[in-house]
Protein backbone atom coordinates (compact mmCIF):
# COMPACT_ATOMS: atom_id res chain seq x y z
CA UNK A 1 0.00 0.00 0.00
CA UNK A 2 0.79 3.44 -0.82
CA UNK A 3 0.05 5.90 1.76
CA UNK A 4 0.29 9.67 0.41
CA UNK A 5 -2.08 11.44 2.77
CA UNK A 6 0.46 12.89 4.97
CA UNK A 7 -1.05 16.24 4.77
CA UNK A 8 -4.14 15.03 6.36
CA UNK A 9 -2.11 12.91 8.97
CA UNK A 10 1.37 11.05 8.79
CA UNK A 11 1.48 7.81 9.16
CA UNK A 12 2.95 5.26 9.68
CA UNK A 13 4.74 6.89 12.53
CA UNK A 14 8.61 6.33 14.24
CA UNK A 15 8.47 2.81 16.41
CA UNK A 16 9.50 4.59 19.12
CA UNK A 17 6.02 6.24 18.93
CA UNK A 18 4.32 3.26 19.86
CA UNK A 19 6.64 2.52 22.07
CA UNK A 20 6.07 6.08 24.16
CA UNK A 21 2.59 5.61 24.12
CA UNK A 22 2.44 1.85 24.87
CA UNK A 23 4.84 2.39 27.71
CA UNK A 24 2.68 5.32 29.06
CA UNK A 25 -0.42 3.09 29.05
CA UNK A 26 1.32 0.32 30.53
CA UNK A 27 3.62 1.90 33.50
CA UNK A 28 2.52 5.15 34.06
CA UNK A 29 -1.19 5.79 33.13
CA UNK A 30 -1.99 8.43 35.79
CA UNK A 31 -3.30 12.26 35.05
CA UNK A 32 -0.37 15.00 34.36
CA UNK A 33 -0.63 17.25 36.91
CA UNK A 34 -3.71 16.15 38.65
CA UNK A 35 -2.19 14.10 41.93
CA UNK A 36 1.23 14.39 43.70
CA UNK A 37 2.00 10.51 43.66
CA UNK A 38 4.73 9.39 41.35
CA UNK A 39 2.76 8.71 38.56
CA UNK A 40 1.16 11.55 38.07
CA UNK A 41 4.56 13.50 38.42
CA UNK A 42 5.84 10.84 35.94
CA UNK A 43 2.96 11.68 33.89
CA UNK A 44 4.06 15.92 34.54
CA UNK A 45 7.47 14.67 33.39
CA UNK A 46 6.52 13.09 30.28
CA UNK A 47 4.29 16.47 29.74
CA UNK A 48 7.43 18.59 30.49
CA UNK A 49 9.63 16.98 28.00
CA UNK A 50 7.25 17.61 25.29
CA UNK A 51 6.79 20.94 26.02
CA UNK A 52 10.79 21.53 25.97
CA UNK A 53 10.97 19.58 22.83
CA UNK A 54 8.59 21.74 21.02
CA UNK A 55 9.99 25.16 22.28
CA UNK A 56 13.23 23.89 21.41
CA UNK A 57 12.47 22.79 17.75
CA UNK A 58 10.30 26.36 17.40
CA UNK A 59 13.35 28.55 18.84
CA UNK A 60 11.46 29.21 22.03
CA UNK A 61 13.09 29.74 25.68
CA UNK A 62 10.25 29.31 27.99
CA UNK A 63 8.86 26.20 27.54
CA UNK A 64 6.00 27.27 29.87
CA UNK A 65 4.94 29.20 27.05
CA UNK A 66 4.34 25.72 25.18
CA UNK A 67 0.33 24.55 25.88
CA UNK A 68 -1.49 21.97 24.64
CA UNK A 69 -4.85 21.46 23.27
CA UNK A 70 -6.57 18.50 21.57
CA UNK A 71 -5.59 19.70 18.05
CA UNK A 72 -4.80 22.55 15.93
CA UNK A 73 -8.04 24.12 15.29
CA UNK A 74 -8.94 24.14 19.32
CA UNK A 75 -5.96 26.33 19.18
CA UNK A 76 -6.83 28.56 16.69
CA UNK A 77 -10.00 29.15 18.07
CA UNK A 78 -8.34 29.83 21.22
CA UNK A 79 -6.54 32.91 20.07
CA UNK A 80 -9.02 34.04 17.11
CA UNK A 81 -11.70 34.47 19.83
CA UNK A 82 -9.76 35.62 22.70
CA UNK A 83 -8.03 38.45 20.37
CA UNK A 84 -10.88 39.49 18.81
CA UNK A 85 -13.33 40.57 21.90
CA UNK A 86 -12.91 43.96 21.55
CA UNK A 87 -15.74 46.08 20.06
CA UNK A 88 -15.43 46.81 16.25
CA UNK A 89 -11.86 44.67 15.72
CA UNK A 90 -10.62 44.06 12.37
CA UNK A 91 -8.38 41.22 11.29
CA UNK A 92 -5.99 40.93 8.65
CA UNK A 93 -5.78 37.41 7.09
CA UNK A 94 -5.19 35.75 3.53
CA UNK A 95 -6.81 34.09 0.53
CA UNK A 96 -5.12 30.55 1.69
CA UNK A 97 -6.85 29.62 4.67
CA UNK A 98 -8.13 26.52 6.16
CA UNK A 99 -11.67 26.42 7.40
CA UNK A 100 -10.05 26.29 10.80
CA UNK A 101 -9.35 30.01 10.40
CA UNK A 102 -12.18 30.50 8.31
CA UNK A 103 -14.93 29.30 9.65
CA UNK A 104 -14.02 31.10 13.22
CA UNK A 105 -13.54 34.22 11.60
CA UNK A 106 -16.65 34.09 9.70
CA UNK A 107 -18.59 33.16 13.19
CA UNK A 108 -17.14 36.30 14.84
CA UNK A 109 -18.08 38.32 11.61
CA UNK A 110 -22.01 37.65 13.34
CA UNK A 111 -21.12 39.65 16.32
CA UNK A 112 -19.32 42.68 14.65
CA UNK A 113 -15.47 41.83 13.59
CA UNK A 114 -14.52 43.00 10.43
CA UNK A 115 -12.26 40.84 8.41
CA UNK A 116 -10.04 41.68 5.62
CA UNK A 117 -8.66 38.69 3.11
CA UNK A 118 -5.64 39.19 0.91
CA UNK A 119 -6.14 37.85 -2.13
CA UNK A 120 -2.73 35.60 -3.38
CA UNK A 121 -1.70 34.59 -6.85
CA UNK A 122 -3.53 31.48 -8.58
CA UNK A 123 -0.25 29.68 -7.19
CA UNK A 124 -1.15 31.20 -3.29
CA UNK A 125 1.82 32.96 -3.83
CA UNK A 126 1.42 37.10 -2.25
CA UNK A 127 3.69 40.00 -1.05
CA UNK A 128 3.95 40.73 2.55
CA UNK A 129 3.16 44.10 1.71
CA UNK A 130 -0.44 43.21 0.51
CA UNK A 131 -1.09 42.24 4.44
CA UNK A 132 0.50 45.92 5.51
CA UNK A 133 -1.96 47.98 3.18
CA UNK A 134 -4.87 46.56 4.77
CA UNK A 135 -4.49 47.35 8.47
CA UNK A 136 -6.30 49.52 10.03
CA UNK A 137 -6.15 51.46 13.47
CA UNK A 138 -8.49 48.95 15.06
CA UNK A 139 -6.74 45.91 13.81
CA UNK A 140 -6.13 43.41 16.25
CA UNK A 141 -4.88 40.41 15.16
CA UNK A 142 -3.32 39.46 11.53
CA UNK A 143 -3.75 35.63 11.22
CA UNK A 144 -1.96 33.79 8.16
CA UNK A 145 -1.58 29.87 7.30
CA UNK A 146 2.34 29.23 7.23
CA UNK A 147 1.87 26.29 4.14
CA UNK A 148 -0.91 25.57 2.58
CA UNK A 149 -2.36 22.11 2.95
CA UNK A 150 -3.90 21.99 -0.54
CA UNK A 151 -1.36 22.77 -2.82
CA UNK A 152 2.06 23.29 -0.48
CA UNK A 153 2.32 27.27 -1.00
CA UNK A 154 4.58 28.59 1.64
CA UNK A 155 3.59 32.14 2.75
CA UNK A 156 6.50 34.99 3.40
CA UNK A 157 5.79 34.35 7.41
CA UNK A 158 9.18 35.85 8.32
CA UNK A 159 8.37 39.42 5.80
CA UNK A 160 4.65 39.34 7.68
CA UNK A 161 6.64 39.37 11.02
CA UNK A 162 8.47 42.08 10.65
CA UNK A 163 5.28 43.87 9.48
CA UNK A 164 3.21 43.14 12.18
CA UNK A 165 5.91 43.83 14.66
CA UNK A 166 6.09 47.35 13.08
CA UNK A 167 2.88 48.03 13.96
CA UNK A 168 2.48 46.17 17.36
CA UNK A 169 -0.35 44.12 16.04
CA UNK A 170 0.27 40.06 16.96
CA UNK A 171 0.93 37.55 14.19
CA UNK A 172 -0.90 33.96 14.25
CA UNK A 173 0.65 31.92 12.54
CA UNK A 174 -1.71 28.15 11.44
CA UNK A 175 1.42 26.08 11.38
CA UNK A 176 -0.56 23.16 10.83
CA UNK A 177 1.38 21.88 7.83
CA UNK A 178 4.82 23.39 8.45
CA UNK A 179 5.80 22.24 11.94
CA UNK A 180 8.54 19.40 11.98
CA UNK A 181 8.35 19.70 7.82
CA UNK A 182 10.05 23.65 7.70
CA UNK A 183 12.44 25.69 9.67
CA UNK A 184 10.53 27.78 12.22
CA UNK A 185 11.70 30.44 14.24
CA UNK A 186 9.45 32.53 16.08
CA UNK A 187 12.01 35.16 17.21
CA UNK A 188 13.74 35.33 14.02
CA UNK A 189 10.48 35.26 12.29
CA UNK A 190 8.81 37.96 14.63
CA UNK A 191 5.92 34.90 15.29
CA UNK A 192 4.08 36.13 18.44
CA UNK A 193 1.59 33.12 17.92
CA UNK A 194 2.09 29.64 16.86
CA UNK A 195 -0.32 27.25 16.43
CA UNK A 196 0.82 23.01 15.80
CA UNK A 197 -1.00 20.03 15.27
CA UNK A 198 0.94 16.95 16.33
CA UNK A 199 -0.47 14.22 14.03
CA UNK A 200 0.86 15.43 10.80
CA UNK A 201 4.55 16.50 10.03
CA UNK A 202 5.43 16.52 14.12
CA UNK A 203 4.70 12.54 13.60
CA UNK A 204 3.23 12.07 16.54
CA UNK A 205 -0.26 10.82 17.83
CA UNK A 206 -3.87 12.50 16.89
CA UNK A 207 -5.88 14.08 19.63
CA UNK A 208 -2.39 16.66 20.24
CA UNK A 209 -1.60 19.85 19.24
CA UNK A 210 -1.14 23.28 20.84
CA UNK A 211 -0.28 26.96 20.66
CA UNK A 212 3.36 27.98 21.34
CA UNK A 213 3.46 31.71 22.57
CA UNK A 214 6.76 33.73 21.79
CA UNK A 215 8.73 34.90 24.80
CA UNK A 216 7.87 38.53 24.78
CA UNK A 217 4.00 38.51 24.22
CA UNK A 218 2.27 40.17 26.52
CA UNK A 219 0.15 37.16 27.84
CA UNK A 220 -2.46 39.44 29.84
CA UNK A 221 -3.91 40.37 26.06
CA UNK A 222 -4.66 36.46 25.61
CA UNK A 223 -7.58 35.53 27.68
CA UNK A 224 -8.25 31.57 28.54
CA UNK A 225 -10.84 30.10 25.89
CA UNK A 226 -11.52 27.09 28.14
CA UNK A 227 -11.96 27.75 31.98
CA UNK A 228 -12.08 24.26 34.08
CA UNK A 229 -9.89 22.00 36.50
CA UNK A 230 -6.06 22.45 36.50
CA UNK A 231 -4.94 20.99 39.42
CA UNK A 232 -3.55 24.26 40.89
CA UNK A 233 -5.23 26.98 42.84
CA UNK A 234 -7.96 24.62 43.32
CA UNK A 235 -9.36 27.43 46.31
CA UNK A 236 -10.35 29.19 43.25
CA UNK A 237 -13.34 29.14 40.82
CA UNK A 238 -12.00 31.71 38.58
CA UNK A 239 -9.73 30.03 35.89
CA UNK A 240 -5.40 30.29 37.22
CA UNK A 241 -3.55 33.16 36.30
CA UNK A 242 -0.68 30.75 35.74
CA UNK A 243 1.75 29.28 33.00
CA UNK A 244 0.53 27.36 31.34
CA UNK A 245 -2.12 25.92 33.52
CA UNK A 246 -4.20 29.28 32.52
CA UNK A 247 -4.97 27.87 28.87
CA UNK A 248 -5.18 24.17 29.71
CA UNK A 249 -8.23 23.34 31.68
CA UNK A 250 -9.20 20.00 32.00
CA UNK A 251 -7.85 16.36 32.52
CA UNK A 252 -4.68 16.23 29.46
CA UNK A 253 -4.28 13.82 26.65
CA UNK A 254 -1.13 12.30 28.62
CA UNK A 255 -0.40 9.07 26.47
CA UNK A 256 -0.96 11.03 23.51
CA UNK A 257 1.74 13.78 24.63
CA UNK A 258 3.90 11.14 25.51
CA UNK A 259 3.92 9.48 21.62
CA UNK A 260 4.69 13.98 20.72
CA UNK A 261 7.26 13.94 22.98
CA UNK A 262 8.77 10.92 21.63
CA UNK A 263 8.23 11.73 17.97
CA UNK A 264 9.46 15.20 18.53
CA UNK A 265 12.63 13.83 19.70
CA UNK A 266 12.88 11.84 16.81
CA UNK A 267 12.84 14.51 14.54
CA UNK A 268 15.48 16.70 16.20
CA UNK A 269 17.90 13.89 15.98
CA UNK A 270 16.98 12.97 12.55
CA UNK A 271 17.39 16.44 11.44
CA UNK A 272 14.79 18.98 9.93
CA UNK A 273 17.27 20.02 7.25
CA UNK A 274 17.64 16.12 6.37
CA UNK A 275 13.45 15.78 6.22
CA UNK A 276 13.11 18.82 3.88
CA UNK A 277 16.10 17.50 1.98
CA UNK A 278 13.73 14.04 1.32
CA UNK A 279 10.16 15.87 0.90
CA UNK A 280 11.59 18.43 -1.71
CA UNK A 281 13.64 15.47 -3.89
CA UNK A 282 10.04 13.33 -3.63
CA UNK A 283 8.39 16.59 -4.52
CA UNK A 284 10.45 17.35 -7.27
CA UNK A 285 9.80 13.97 -8.54
CA UNK A 286 6.02 14.48 -8.25
CA UNK A 287 5.95 17.67 -9.97
CA UNK A 288 8.38 16.63 -12.59
CA UNK A 289 6.36 13.44 -13.41
CA UNK A 290 3.04 14.58 -13.10
CA UNK A 291 3.81 17.60 -15.35
CA UNK A 292 4.50 15.96 -17.75
CA UNK A 293 1.20 13.47 -18.21
CA UNK A 294 -0.89 14.82 -21.13
CA UNK A 295 -4.25 15.96 -19.45
CA UNK A 296 -2.88 16.40 -15.99
CA UNK A 297 -3.00 19.63 -14.38
CA UNK A 298 -0.16 20.63 -11.35
CA UNK A 299 -1.55 23.06 -8.96
CA UNK A 300 0.50 25.41 -7.22
CA UNK A 301 4.40 26.74 -7.18
CA UNK A 302 7.18 24.78 -9.50
CA UNK A 303 10.04 26.26 -6.97
CA UNK A 304 11.17 23.69 -4.18
CA UNK A 305 12.27 26.41 -1.99
CA UNK A 306 8.86 27.80 -1.73
CA UNK A 307 6.65 25.00 -1.54
CA UNK A 308 6.28 21.99 1.32
CA UNK A 309 5.49 18.11 -0.13
CA UNK A 310 1.75 18.50 -0.74
CA UNK A 311 1.21 18.69 -4.58
CA UNK A 312 -2.02 19.10 -5.80
CA UNK A 313 -3.51 17.77 -9.50
CA UNK A 314 -6.46 17.08 -11.64
CA UNK A 315 -6.48 14.94 -14.94
CA UNK A 316 -9.03 16.43 -16.89
CA UNK A 317 -12.42 15.43 -17.81
CA UNK A 318 -12.03 13.26 -14.30
CA UNK A 319 -13.75 14.01 -11.15
CA UNK A 320 -10.84 14.37 -9.00
CA UNK A 321 -13.17 11.97 -6.00
CA UNK A 322 -12.94 9.24 -9.13
CA UNK A 323 -9.46 9.68 -9.34
CA UNK A 324 -8.52 9.06 -6.20
CA UNK A 325 -11.11 5.92 -5.86
CA UNK A 326 -9.74 3.98 -8.75
CA UNK A 327 -6.41 5.27 -7.26
CA UNK A 328 -7.51 3.08 -3.81
CA UNK A 329 -9.52 0.40 -5.73
CA UNK A 330 -7.12 -0.23 -8.43
CA UNK A 331 -3.85 0.92 -7.09
CA UNK A 332 -3.46 0.70 -3.71
CA UNK A 333 -3.01 4.40 -3.56
CA UNK A 334 -4.54 6.77 -0.33
CA UNK A 335 -4.75 10.16 -1.22
CA UNK A 336 -7.42 12.84 -0.02
CA UNK A 337 -9.93 14.35 -3.08
CA UNK A 338 -11.82 17.58 -2.93
CA UNK A 339 -11.59 20.93 -1.24
CA UNK A 340 -9.83 19.77 1.91
CA UNK A 341 -11.23 21.75 4.03
CA UNK A 342 -10.03 24.73 2.61
CA UNK A 343 -12.60 26.53 0.57
CA UNK A 344 -11.20 29.52 0.48
CA UNK A 345 -7.63 28.00 -0.52
CA UNK A 346 -9.52 26.32 -3.86
CA UNK A 347 -11.25 29.66 -4.52
CA UNK A 348 -7.95 31.14 -5.05
CA UNK A 349 -6.12 28.10 -7.05
CA UNK A 350 -9.30 28.82 -9.00
CA UNK A 351 -10.22 25.01 -8.40
CA UNK A 352 -13.52 25.61 -6.69
CA UNK A 353 -15.96 23.79 -6.27
CA UNK A 354 -14.59 20.78 -7.97
CA UNK A 355 -11.72 20.56 -5.58
CA UNK A 356 -8.28 18.71 -6.73
CA UNK A 357 -6.70 15.54 -6.04
CA UNK A 358 -3.69 15.70 -3.65
CA UNK A 359 -0.60 13.59 -3.03
CA UNK A 360 1.27 14.17 0.26
CA UNK A 361 4.15 12.39 0.37
CA UNK A 362 6.07 12.71 4.28
CA UNK A 363 9.42 12.44 4.44
CA UNK A 364 10.06 8.66 4.67
CA UNK A 365 7.87 7.66 1.74
CA UNK A 366 10.53 5.58 -0.71
CA UNK A 367 11.25 7.28 -4.41
CA UNK A 368 9.47 4.41 -6.01
CA UNK A 369 6.57 4.52 -4.67
CA UNK A 370 6.38 8.11 -5.51
CA UNK A 371 7.13 6.88 -9.04
CA UNK A 372 4.28 4.22 -9.12
CA UNK A 373 1.68 6.81 -7.93
CA UNK A 374 2.98 9.11 -11.60
CA UNK A 375 2.50 5.45 -13.13
CA UNK A 376 -0.92 5.09 -11.98
CA UNK A 377 -1.80 8.73 -12.90
CA UNK A 378 -0.63 8.11 -16.53
CA UNK A 379 -2.71 4.85 -16.54
CA UNK A 380 -5.99 6.50 -15.42
CA UNK A 381 -4.85 9.80 -17.84
CA UNK A 382 -4.21 7.47 -21.01
CA UNK A 383 -7.63 5.74 -20.00
CA UNK A 384 -9.79 8.72 -19.99
CA UNK A 385 -9.12 8.94 -23.56
CA UNK A 386 -10.91 5.56 -24.01
CA UNK A 387 -14.05 6.25 -22.78
CA UNK B 1 17.46 26.03 62.17
CA UNK B 2 16.18 23.34 59.97
CA UNK B 3 17.90 20.98 57.81
CA UNK B 4 15.40 21.32 55.05
CA UNK B 5 13.69 24.37 52.97
CA UNK B 6 10.82 23.73 50.67
CA UNK B 7 10.48 26.01 47.39
CA UNK B 8 6.81 26.80 46.88
CA UNK B 9 5.76 26.46 43.28
CA UNK B 10 2.16 27.51 41.50
CA UNK B 11 1.57 24.37 39.46
CA UNK B 12 3.12 20.68 38.51
CA UNK B 13 4.70 22.25 35.42
CA UNK B 14 6.66 24.48 37.70
CA UNK B 15 7.53 21.67 40.19
CA UNK B 16 8.80 19.20 37.34
CA UNK B 17 10.47 22.82 35.83
CA UNK B 18 12.20 23.30 38.85
CA UNK B 19 13.26 19.70 39.96
CA UNK B 20 14.69 20.10 36.20
CA UNK B 21 17.16 22.41 36.65
CA UNK B 22 18.02 21.47 40.14
CA UNK B 23 18.97 18.38 39.23
CA UNK B 24 20.72 18.53 36.36
CA UNK B 25 22.92 21.24 38.55
CA UNK B 26 23.40 18.69 41.00
CA UNK B 27 21.46 19.60 44.11
CA UNK B 28 19.95 17.25 46.07
CA UNK B 29 16.09 17.71 45.91
CA UNK B 30 12.91 15.72 46.34
CA UNK B 31 9.75 16.41 45.41
CA UNK B 32 7.34 16.81 48.25
CA UNK B 33 4.02 17.17 49.46
CA UNK B 34 2.98 20.55 49.55
CA UNK B 35 2.75 21.11 53.52
CA UNK B 36 -0.52 21.88 55.05
CA UNK B 37 0.84 25.05 56.36
CA UNK B 38 2.19 26.88 53.78
CA UNK B 39 -0.25 26.51 51.06
CA UNK B 40 -3.81 24.86 50.70
CA UNK B 41 -2.88 24.03 47.42
CA UNK B 42 -2.37 19.91 47.74
CA UNK B 43 0.04 19.40 44.95
CA UNK B 44 3.76 19.33 45.12
CA UNK B 45 6.97 21.00 46.35
CA UNK B 46 10.60 20.70 45.77
CA UNK B 47 12.14 19.84 48.94
CA UNK B 48 15.95 21.11 49.36
CA UNK B 49 18.97 21.82 51.62
CA UNK B 50 19.02 24.90 53.53
CA UNK B 51 22.84 25.11 53.43
CA UNK B 52 21.84 25.13 49.35
CA UNK B 53 18.68 28.12 49.23
CA UNK B 54 21.17 30.74 47.62
CA UNK B 55 22.35 28.23 45.47
CA UNK B 56 19.44 26.92 44.14
CA UNK B 57 17.69 30.34 43.67
CA UNK B 58 20.44 31.65 41.52
CA UNK B 59 20.28 28.36 39.47
CA UNK B 60 16.45 28.85 39.16
CA UNK B 61 16.50 32.69 38.30
CA UNK B 62 19.56 31.53 35.75
CA UNK B 63 16.74 29.43 33.83
CA UNK B 64 14.17 31.77 34.11
CA UNK B 65 12.15 30.98 36.86
CA UNK B 66 11.32 33.17 39.23
CA UNK B 67 10.26 31.81 42.40
CA UNK B 68 9.84 33.79 45.93
CA UNK B 69 8.74 31.89 48.29
CA UNK B 70 11.26 29.01 49.88
CA UNK B 71 10.46 28.34 53.60
CA UNK B 72 12.01 26.57 56.12
CA UNK B 73 10.74 23.05 56.43
CA UNK B 74 9.29 21.68 60.07
CA UNK B 75 9.31 18.32 61.00
C1 LIG C 1 -3.41 24.39 7.25
C2 LIG C 1 -4.19 23.66 8.31
N1 LIG C 1 -4.71 24.32 9.35
C3 LIG C 1 -5.39 23.70 10.33
C4 LIG C 1 -5.60 22.35 10.31
C5 LIG C 1 -6.38 21.72 11.42
O1 LIG C 1 -5.63 20.81 12.13
P1 LIG C 1 -6.36 19.84 13.21
O2 LIG C 1 -7.32 19.02 12.39
O3 LIG C 1 -5.27 19.05 13.80
O4 LIG C 1 -7.07 20.71 14.16
C6 LIG C 1 -5.09 21.60 9.23
C7 LIG C 1 -5.31 20.13 9.09
O5 LIG C 1 -6.32 19.54 9.16
C8 LIG C 1 -4.37 22.27 8.22
O6 LIG C 1 -3.87 21.60 7.18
Amino acid sequence: MIYLDHAATSWPKPACVHEAMERFMRDVGASAGRSAHRLSLEAERIRFDAREVIGCLLGLNDPMRVIFTPNATTALNMVIHGLLTRENSHVVTTGMEHNAVMRPLRALEQSGVTVSIVPCQSDGMMHATSIEERIKPNTRLIVVNHASNVCGTVLPVRQIGEIARRHGIPLLVDAAQTAGAWPIDMHADHIDLLVFTGHKGLLGPSGTGGLAIHDDFNLDLLPPFIHGGTGSQSEEETQPNLMPDKYEAGTPNSVGLAGLAASVHYLMDYGLEQIVAQEQKLTSRLIDGLDEIDGVHVIGPMELNQRTAVVSFNIESIPCSEVAHHLDQQFDIMCRPGLHCAPRTHRTLGTYPDGTVRFAPGPFVPIEEVDRAIEAVTTLAEQRLNV
Amino acid sequence: MSEFAVILVHTTSEAIFTERILKAAGFDIKLIPTPRHLSSDCGSAVRILMSDKEDCLEALNEAGLVLDRIEPLEI
